[in-house]
């Protein structure tokens, strides 16, 4: 069922990282993904992966999950490493055909592997223990500066927090209309190419429909309440930074060092 | 008179082996004969639309069987398609399902899905359409132009067009208005009656399965409850009430004038019933004449 897949699922909890700013969570995660590509060797890739686990860890949400959510890009990070296997400079130390594989092949493999793998880890972490409301609350936030060059931030985090509240709905949505197709005999396992994007037509056309008469509905029920956009709007939730939250920047700044020390004392290996 | 639905020892669990897993259908077994009515009542969530789901292969059950005809509907899973022809389903809200660009089309969408061409299916879908009270000149609409009530008809018409042995109804009345309900609970009816098929209809007005139904499934927390006949089942009124669920209002007044001392017979289910017993009654007395 399309229901089963953990990627960017929430789990409610009280563990450290629910609790941190869902702001110093996200300053947090896009520089530790920018840091990701900025590993040459291996200690600072060492660094990046313990630094994982240790998310993993304090998020409090059992690592079935986080192996669930691996388990949806396994063919990516197959099709990637095999391809950087062969696609390494330098001395070939087997060869067959057009396939060379090189030590800096290999090397090249288990970086991209262990870099793909970490950023799924850490953007699951973080959808893991920040909630869809949470999580916009803070782009919105972390955006307000380009509302002085007329960006609109408001309507644009407004966007994506209905975006994100309709992910569950229309899921649902979309296995009860299959189910529906499926009891009149729609055959969507079989046939070729064609046959199949065919198949989805009895699905996709009620889908829209139905996600259609959602975006109306929604759009009323919002003007009922008088909403008019975002200039103005207090909030029912204020997001306060403590202790906690500053000591996890430092912890970022501090591996960020830890990746820049390593980089710069060792060589590079890719 | 054979059975046509045979369930044995049914269960069905969700998200199995994870710390959501829920039990939405415990261990349960019925049987249930050619041509009959069933209704299947319960509280929400008590497990009457997994359960139905699983009669036509929709959900394969985590535990037991389903024996259509006496041969268990999974014993070949490539074939399970066939079974959905077999045992029709009409989902809640069944209208959310229309997509061709005419009625016509969207009705002859099962049937023609089961292999039916040319004039067999044109009179499967005329025919279907007549069942369901849809006029001949909606048939050339689009569905999307058609009242609520039209689309629910037209819903209902393409699953009868597949011309299944067994007829499953989610709610069909749900959100239609009291006229509407009436009229399309008669059709359904008379389907019944004409076809001769076996119809399940699961609903949570108990007035309308009074009304229609011959048996009562009662579901309380995924196990089956009660499987009796409709007066049986809604003579235990407190039975019912303590799981959640009512008897029909008229039954209730008979139940009190009963306990009451007055003379009127038990599992009396219909207004009409009642008046007619009342009436004598009175006539008896010497009240009315």
């Amino acid at each position: 069922m399309v229901r089963d897949v953990a990627f960017g699922q929430y789990f409610p909890g009280k563990s450290l990282m629910h609790r941190l700013d869902p702001r110093a969570k996200l300053v947090c995660f896009v520089a530790f993904v920018v840091l990701i590509f900025f590993t040459f060797n291996y200690a600072a890739l060492g660094l990046i992966a313990a630094f994982t686990v240790f998310m993993i860890a304090v998020s409090g949400v059992s690592p079935k999950f986080y192996f669930k959510s691996l388990k949806v890009i396994l063919f990516v990070v197959l099709f990637t490493s095999v391809l950087n296997l062969f696609y390494g400079s330098g001395e070939a130390i087997w060869q067959w055909w057009i396939l060379r594989l090189t030590w800096n092949g290999i090397h090249r493999a288990a970086f991209v592997t262990v870099r793909i793998i970490c950023l799924i880890l850490a953007s699951s972490c973080l959808t893991f223990t920040t909630s869809p409301t949470e999580l916009t609350d803070a782009m919105e936030r972390l955006m307000k500066p380009l509302a002085v060059i007329h960006f609109p931030v408001h309507e644009i985090a407004m966007m994506m927090s209905l975006a994100l509240r309709f992910v569950p709905t229309l899921l649902e949505e979309t296995d009860k209309i299959m189910q529906a197709q499926k009891a009149r005999g729609a055959d969507l396992e079989s046939g070729g190419f064609l046959k199949r994007v065919k198949a989805l037509i009895p699905i996709l056309i009620p889908l829209f429909v139905s996600a259609f008469r959602r975006a109306y509905d929604i759009a009323t029920a919002m003007e009922c309440r008088c909403y008019r956009g975002g200039s103005g709007r207090t909030r029912m939730k204020i997001l306060h930074m403590s202790a906690r939250d500053i000591m996890s920047m430092i912890t970022t700044a501090a591996l960020i060092g830890g990746v820049i020390v390593c980089n710069i004392f060792m060589t590079s290996v890719i | 008179m054979s059975s046509i639905l045979e369930l044995k020892n049914l269960s069905f669990v969700y998200g199995q082996g994870t710390p959501f897993e829920k039990t939405a259908v415990d261990n349960l077994s019925a049987t249930i004969e050619k041509g009959e009515f069933i209704g299947i009542i319960g509280h929400t969530g008590s497990g009457k639309s997994t359960l139905v789901q699983m009669l036509n292969g929709l959900m394969r059950p985590t535990g037991g069987q389903v024996l259509l005809d006496g041969k268990d509907i999974w014993s070949e899973p490539k074939k399970i398609r066939e079974i959905r022809f077999r045992v029709g389903m009409v989902f809640q809200y069944p209208e959310y399902q229309l997509f061709e660009d005419t009625v016509y089309k969207d009705i002859a969408f099962g049937a023609k899905n089961k292999g039916l061409t040319g004039d067999e299916l044109d009179k499967a879908v005329r025919k279907a359409a007549e069942f369901t009270g849809l006029k001949g000149e909606l048939l050339e609409k689009s569905p999307f132009d058609l009242s609520g009530g039209e689309k629910r008809r037209a819903a209902i018409a393409g699953v009868m067009a597949m011309e299944p042995e067994v007829l499953i109804l989610d709610e069909p009345t749900a959100g239609l208005d009291p006229m509407g309900r009436e009229i399309l609970l008669s059709q359904i009816v008379n389907y019944h009656k004409e076809r001769g098929i076996t119809v399940l209809l699961v609903s949570h007005s108990m007035e309308d399965i009074a009304r229609v139904a011959g048996r009562i499934m009662v579901m309380n927390h995924g196990a089956l409850h009660d499987f009796d006949k409709t007066k049986s089942v809604f003579a235990k009124g407190g039975e019912l009430r303590k799981i959640g669920l009512k008897v029909p209002q008229v039954t209730r007044i008979m139940q009190t004038l009963r306990e009451r001392g007055v003379d009127v017979p038990d599992g009396i289910l219909t207004v009409d019933e009642a008046l007619e017993v009342l009436s004598s009654l009175l006539k008896k007395e010497g009240k009315i004449w």
